[in-house]
C-alpha cells in the first residue's frame, strides 16, 4: 500500500473579493497517494486553485480538516505553514512568477539556498532541458521556457509534492508538451506526487486520477488504467 | 553572494533614479541638520577660544578721569583676577579721500606692549613704539574698508586738536568683534574704526596723565559678577564713573551672543523640521514602493521565506537608500556647514576658525531617517505579509469605484474621461490622495520657512528706516550739549531740519526682573524719529510715562498702564516709578521714549542733548561734513543711508545665503517628493495604462491620465502648504527673536506664490522625466499576462 500524502475532510473556503463574498470550497473530501500524477478539471471558478493553494499552505481553509501525511495543516499558523511550505511543497504557476531582476539559474538558487537538500541549480535546469538558458533573465525567455525555469525552481528542492496552477495555460500546446514533458520526468525520477489543475482535457490522459469540479466540490473521480507519454499528447 | 541580495543590487539598478530621489529628500533633511548644528557649534568654539586665548575681559566701567592709585583697590575687590586700566575716548577722524566724517575708538595701549585683558592679533605690522604719539594699531575692518595698510596715514581730532596719525599695525580684538559707532545700529567698517595707541601719546592729548578713563576686569570663576560690579560702582562713583556692566551688556558680545544665539536658534528649528518633513516624505514613498513589491513578496512567501527574512530583504533596500541620503547629505551639510562657518568668520573677523566635528550629528541625522524609512516599509510590509500568499500573488482585488456624486448631477458628462479617471481615483484612496496632499503641501511649507526671511527683512526695513528713523543723518556729542546746540547744527550748511535727541541710561525694573537700557526723551513734535506703535502708527511721546519696546514689554511683563522702577545711572541716581504708555514696534535692541521735557525734569536738569538728528539737503552735504569733521564736541556722525547700505551688506545677505541654501535643500526636498510620487503613480497603474494604450489612447492622452491626478492633488496642496508654512515660520520668528534683534513675521503674496512654483514646476519636470517611461510601457506584456 502506497504512503497517503494528503487526506481532506470537508475542507470549506470562503473568500470577500471586494465587495463579493465567494464561496470557493463547499466541502471536500479527498485522498491522494505517493507518487501519484493527480489532474484536476474543472471550469473557472469550480474550486479547483482554492483546494490547491490550501494545500500548498498558501491560503487557509475557512472549514474543515486536512492532513499532510500526519501533519494537519489545517491547524498550523503561518510560521509552521512557511516551513511546511519551505520542506515539502513545489509551487508551479501559470504566469511563471519568476522575479524579474534574477536569471534563471539565480531564480532557481533563491528556493535552493534555503532548503535542506537540494539539488544543484544547474541540475534542476537540465532536468528540464533549460542547461543552455541559465544565465538568461526571464525577459530573455520564452513563456515556455520560463515556465520550465519555475517547474525547476518547484523541485530544486526535492519536494514530496509539486503543486501546478494551469502550467500550460500561457502556453502554445508543442511548448505545453514540453511543460507537460518536463514534469512526467520529474515524477517518474524523483518520485514527486504531481497535482496538476488545468481547463485542458487532454492533458487527462498523462494522470493517474482525474478530479472533475464543479460549483466548489468534486463532481467526480476517474481512475486511468494506463497513463499516456506526453509526447503522445496533441489539442 | 545570496540571491536575495542580487535581487537587491538589481532593483536598486532598475529604480536608481527614485533611489537617488528618495536620497535627496533624506540627504536634504540631513544636509540642514549637519550644517546648521555644525556651524552654530563651530562659530560658537571659536569664539570661546578667541575669548579664552586673547583674555577677554568680563567687566566693564569708564569713568571720566579716575586716579591710577585706584587700580590697587579695584583688584582688592574679592573676585577680581585682572585689572585693566587705560584711557578710552572716542574722536572724529580726517580720512584722505573720505568726505563723510568717521568716528575712531582710541584705546591707549601700556608701554609694555600688549594689554592685560582684551589682547590684540596682530594681523600684520607691528605695536607701536612705547611713548610714539604718532604710531597706531587699527582695528582690521576699518583697515580694509579704506584700504589702510601699515605706512597709512590719516588724522583725527583729539581733544580738539588735529593730530597726524601713522598706520603701523593691523589687529583684531575680541572687543570688537562686532564694532559699532555711536548711533548707529550696524557695524560701518568705512566709517567707525578701532585705533590703539601708546597710552602716553594719548594720555597726554588728554590731559589723563596718571589716570584712566576705563576699565576691564577679569573675574575668578567663583566671583559673583553682581557684586563686584555693585563694588566697583562705589569706587567709580566720585570720579565720574558710568555704570558698569558684565559682557552681556558689552556691545561687540551681546551682538556677537545674539548673532550666534540665532544661529543656534535656527539650528533648532529649521533642521527639525526639515528633517522631520524629509522623514515623513520617506516614510511616504517607501510605503508605496513596498506595497508595489506585493506580488514579489507573496511569490517570496510560497516559496517558503519567512515573513523576517523577506522583512529583512526590503530593510536593506532602505538601509541603502538611507545610506545614501545620509552620505550625501553629511557631505553636503558639511560642505555647507565650513562655507557658513566661513561666511560668519568673515563678517565678525575672526583671527582664526575653530571646525567642530560632531560626529554625533551624523548619527541622529541618519537614525532619524533610517527609523522613518523603516517605519514606513514596514507599514506596508506588515499589510503585504499578513495577506495568504496565494492572495498576495494576485494582484489585489478590483477596488470599488463610484461615482462622485448622484448621477441626476450628471457632472460626470461635464468632465473629461480623463479627469473622471483621476477624480475617482483620488476618492477611491482618500488617504492615500491626503498623505500626498499634504507630502507636497509640506514641501510648499517648507520652501515658505526659506523663503520667509527676505519679506519679513524688508518689513523690518520699511519700518526701521522709513517709518520709524527717518533722519539722514545723526551727530553724536561726545558729552551732553546744551539745548541751543540743535539751533546751531540747524544752521548749518545743507541742514534742512534738526531735531534733539538726550540720551540717559537706566536700568529699569519690574519684580525680580531688570534690563539696562537707554531712555530717549525728544520732543513732542519730533518728525523725523517718530516712534511707531505695534499696530504700525506714528504715536506722539507720553507726556508723562514711557514708550518701551514690545520686546521690553514682554520681557517684564507688563502692558499700558502698568509701573515699571526706573534706575537713573547718570545724574541724580536714584529710582523713580513711571506708567508704561504706549508698546513700540521696533526691531534692534531693547528701547524706551520719553518726552524731552519729562527727561529734562527727571534727570532735574536744564533741556540737554547727547545727539541731533539731522534732515539734509542732498546737494550740500560736502560742506556740511567739512563742518562737522571739524568740531571737537562731536564724537561721531552716523548716516541712515550708509547704515541701510550696511545692513543689507551684512545682516541682510548672512540671511539671505541662509535663506538660499535653506531654500535649495527645501527645492531638492519638493522635487524628491514630487518626482517619487509621479514615478509610483506610475508603476501602481501601469498596466491599467498599458491597456489603455492597447486600447487605442495615443501616449499623449494616457500620461494626461497619469498626470490630471498628480496636478490635481498638487493643486490642492498649495493652500495647506501655505498654512503650515506661514505655522512654522511662525515658530522660526518667535524661536529667533532677542533683545537685540527680532522681526515680525510677514509673508507676501509673491512668497507664497513662488513657494508653489517651486513645487509646481518640480511637479511639471517630474511629468516630463516620468512621461519617457509612459512612453516605453509593455504593451504586449500585459496581453500576454493576468488579468
Amino acid at each position: 500500500m502506497k504512503e497517503r500524502i494528503f487526506n481532506a475532510h470537508g475542507l470549506t473556503k470562503t473568500y470577500a473579493s471586494g465587495e463579493v463574498e465567494v464561496r470557493a470550497l463547499r466541502g471536500v473530501d479527498l485522498e491522494i497517494w505517493a507518487g501519484e500524477v493527480v489532474v484536476l478539471l474543472g471550469p473557472s471558478g469550480s474550486g479547483k486553485s482554492t483546494l490547491l493553494n490550501i494545500m500548498g499552505g498558501l491560503d487557509r481553509a475557512s472549514g474543515g480538516r486536512l492532513f499532510f501525511k500526519d501533519l494537519e495543516l489545517t491547524s498550523l499558523g503561518d510560521r509552521d505553514l512557511t516551513m511546511y511550505r519551505r520542506r515539502h511543497v513545489g509551487f508551479v504557476f501559470q504566469f511563471y512568477n519568476l522575479v524579474p531582476s534574477l536569471t534563471a539559474y539565480e531564480n532557481v538558487a533563491l528556493v535552493t539556498e534555503i532548503s535542506e537538500h537540494p539539488m544543484r541549480p544547474d541540475e534542476a535546469l537540465s532536468l528540464v532541458g533549460l542547461d543552455a538558458r541559465m544565465d538568461h533573465f526571464p525577459s530573455q525567455l520564452s513563456g515556455g521556457e520560463q515556465q520550465r525555469v519555475a517547474i525547476a525552481r518547484a523541485i530544486a528542492k526535492r519536494p514530496e509534492v509539486l503543486l501546478c496552477d494551469e502550467p500550460t495555460g500561457a502556453l502554445d500546446s508543442k511548448t505545453g508538451i514540453l511543460v507537460i514533458e518536463a514534469l512526467l520526468r520529474v515524477n517518474s525520477q524523483l518520485g514527486t506526487t504531481t497535482l496538476i489543475i488545468t481547463h485542458n482535457a487532454g492533458i487527462q490522459a498523462v494522470a493517474d486520477r482525474v478530479l472533475f469540479f464543479a460549483d466548489g466540490q468534486i463532481s467526480k473521480i476517474r481512475k486511468n488504467e494506463t497513463r499516456r507519454a506526453a509526447a503522445e499528447l496533441s489539442w | 553572494m545570496r540571491v536575495l541580495d542580487i535581487k537587491l543590487i538589481r532593483d536598486l539598478i532598475r529604480l536608481w533614479a527614485q533611489a537617488l530621489a528618495i536620497g535627496f529628500v533624506i540627504a536634504g533633511g540631513v544636509a540642514t541638520l549637519v550644517l546648521a548644528v555644525g556651524s552654530a557649534r563651530s562659530l560658537d568654539e571659536t569664539r570661546t577660544a578667541y575669548y579664552e586665548r586673547y583674555r577677554f575681559a568680563d567687566v566693564f566701567a569708564s569713568a571720566k578721569r579716575a586716579p591710577k592709585s585706584l587700580v590697587d583697590r579695584i583688584a582688592e575687590i574679592p573676585g577680581v583676577a585682572a585689572v585693566d586700566a587705560r584711557i578710552a575716548k572716542l574722536a572724529l577722524l580726517d580720512i584722505p579721500n573720505f568726505r563723510e566724517p568717521a568716528t575712531g575708538q582710541f584705546i591707549s595701549l601700556p608701554e609694555g606692549g600688549q594689554p592685560l585683558l582684551n589682547r590684540l592679533y596682530i594681523r600684520m605690522g607691528r605695536m607701536p613704539e612705547p611713548g610714539n604719539a604718532e604710531e597706531v594699531v587699527i582695528s582690521e575692518s576699518f583697515a580694509k574698508g579704506h584700504g589702510f595698510g601699515p605706512g597709512a596715514r590719516f588724522s583725527a581730532i583729539l581733544n580738539g586738536r588735529k593730530r597726524d596719525l601713522a598706520v603701523v599695525g593691523i589687529a583684531l580684538s575680541p572687543e570688537f568683534i562686532y564694532a559699532i559707532g555711536p548711533g548707529d545700529i550696524m557695524p560701518d567698517d568705512r566709517r567707525f574704526g578701532v585705533i590703539w595707541m601708546s597710552e602716553k601719546a594719548l594720555a597726554s592729548a588728554y590731559d589723563l596723565e596718571g589716570a584712566f578713563s576705563s576699565v576691564n576686569l577679569k573675574l575668578l570663576r567663583d566671583a559673583s559678577e553682581r557684586e563686584v560690579i555693585q563694588r566697583l560702582d562705589a569706587l567709580l562713583d566720585r570720579y565720574g564713573g558710568r555704570a558698569a556692566h558684565g559682557r552681556k551688556d558689552q556691545t561687540s558680545h551681546a551682538w556677537l551672543d545674539h548673532e550666534l544665539d540665532m544661529l543656534d536658534n535656527m539650528s533648532r528649528t529649521l533642521p527639525p523640521i526639515f528633517l522631520l518633513v524629509a522623514a515623513f516624505l520617506v516614510n511616504l514613498t517607501l510605503t508605496r514602493l513596498v506595497a508595489l513589491e506585493r506580488e514579489q513578496i507573496g511569490l517570496l512567501k510560497a516559496l517558503g521565506y519567512s515573513n523576517i527574512a523577506i522583512a529583512s530583504h526590503y530593510i536593506k533596500f532602505i538601509l541603502v537608500l538611507v545610506a545614501i541620503g545620509v552620505a550625501l547629505g553629511s557631505a553636503a551639510g558639511t560642505s555647507l556647514g565650513i562655507y557658513i562657518t566661513r561666511l560668519f568668520g568673515d563678517f565678525f573677523h575672526f583671527p582664526f576658525l575653530v571646525f567642530v566635528q560632531s560626529p554625533g550629528l551624523y548619527v541622529t541625522g541618519a537614525a532619524l531617517s533610517l527609523l522613518a524609512a523603516i517605519v514606513g516599509a514596514v507599514r506596508a510590509l506588515r499589510d503585504v505579509v499578513t495577506l495568504a500568499p496565494a492572495v498576495a500573488m494576485q494582484p489585489p482585488a478590483p477596488q470599488r469605484f463610484r461615482r462622485l456624486l448622484p448621477s441626476r448631477f450628471a457632472i460626470d458628462r461635464m468632465l473629461s474621461q480623463p479627469m473622471m479617471m483621476a477624480l475617482r481615483n483620488v476618492a477611491r484612496h482618500p488617504f492615500r490622495a491626503a498623505f500626498t496632499t499634504l507630502g507636497m503641501a509640506l514641501a510648499t511649507s517648507i520652501l515658505i520657512v526659506s523663503l520667509f526671511t527676505r519679506d519679513t527683512i524688508e518689513q523690518l526695513i520699511d519700518v526701521t528706516y522709513f517709518m520709524a528713523d527717518r533722519q539722514d543723518a545723526t551727530v553724536s556729542f561726545v558729552e551732553k550739549r546744551p539745548l541751543d546746540v540743535v539751533n546751531q547744527m540747524a544752521r548749518l550748511p545743507g541742514v534742512l531740519a534738526a531735531e534733539p535727541y538726550r540720551e540717559i541710561p537706566v536700568r529699569i525694573r519690574k519684580g525680580a526682573i531688570e534690563r539696562r537700557v537707554m531712555i530717549a526723551g525728544r520732543p513732542r513734535n519730533a518728525d523725523l524719529s517718530r516712534i511707531i506703535d505695534v499696530d504700525l502708527r506714528p504715536v506722539t511721546p507720553p507726556e508723562s510715562g514711557l514708550a518701551i519696546s514690545d520686546m521690553l514689554a514682554q520681557i517684564l511683563g507688563v502692558r499700558a498702564g502698568d509701573f515699571v522702577e526706573i534706575d537713573l545711572l547718570e545724574g541724580p541716581r536714584r529710582t523713580v516709578t513711571l506708567p508704561i504708555a504706549a508698546r513700540v514696534e521696533d526691531y534692534f535692541g531693547l528701547r524706551a521714549f520719553m518726552d524731552a521735557e519729562a527727561v529734562s525734569r527727571l534727570m532735574r536738569e536744564a533741556p540737554a542733548v547727547n545727539s541731533v538728528h539731522l534732515s539734509l539737503d542732498a546737494n550740500s552735504v560736502n560742506a556740511l561734513y567739512q563742518t562737522v569733521k571739524a568740531m571737537p564736541s562731536v564724537g561721531g556722525m552716523a548716516l541712515q543711508r550708509m547704515s541701510l547700505m550696511n545692513f543689507r551688506e551684512s545682516v541682510g545677505l548672512l540671511i539671505t545665503t541662509m535663506g538660499g541654501i535653506y531654500t535649495g535643500l527645501a527645492a531638492i526636498i519638493a522635487f524628491g517628493v514630487v518626482y517619487n510620487n509621479a514615478r509610483i503613480s506610475l508603476s501602481e497603474r501601469a498596466r491599467e495604462l498599458a491597456s489603455l494604450r492597447v486600447l487605442g489612447f495615443t501616449r499623449g492622452e494616457v500620461t494626461r491620465i497619469l498626470f490630471v491626478e498628480l496636478a490635481v492633488l498638487a493643486l490642492i496642496a498649495q493652500p495647506p502648504g501655505w498654512a503650515i508654512g506661514y505655522g512654522l515660520a511662525w515658530m522660526m520668528k518667535t524661536n529667533l527673536a532677542g533683545e537685540l534683534m527680532r522681526v515680525r513675521l510677514v509673508l507676501e503674496n509673491f512668497t507664497y506664490a513662488l513657494a508653489s512654483t517651486i513645487v509646481l514646476v518640480a511637479a511639471v519636470l517630474s511629468a516630463i522625466v516620468v512621461r519617457r517611461r509612459v512612453n516605453r510601457l509593455d504593451l504586449v506584456a500585459v496581453l500576454k499576462t493576468r488579468d
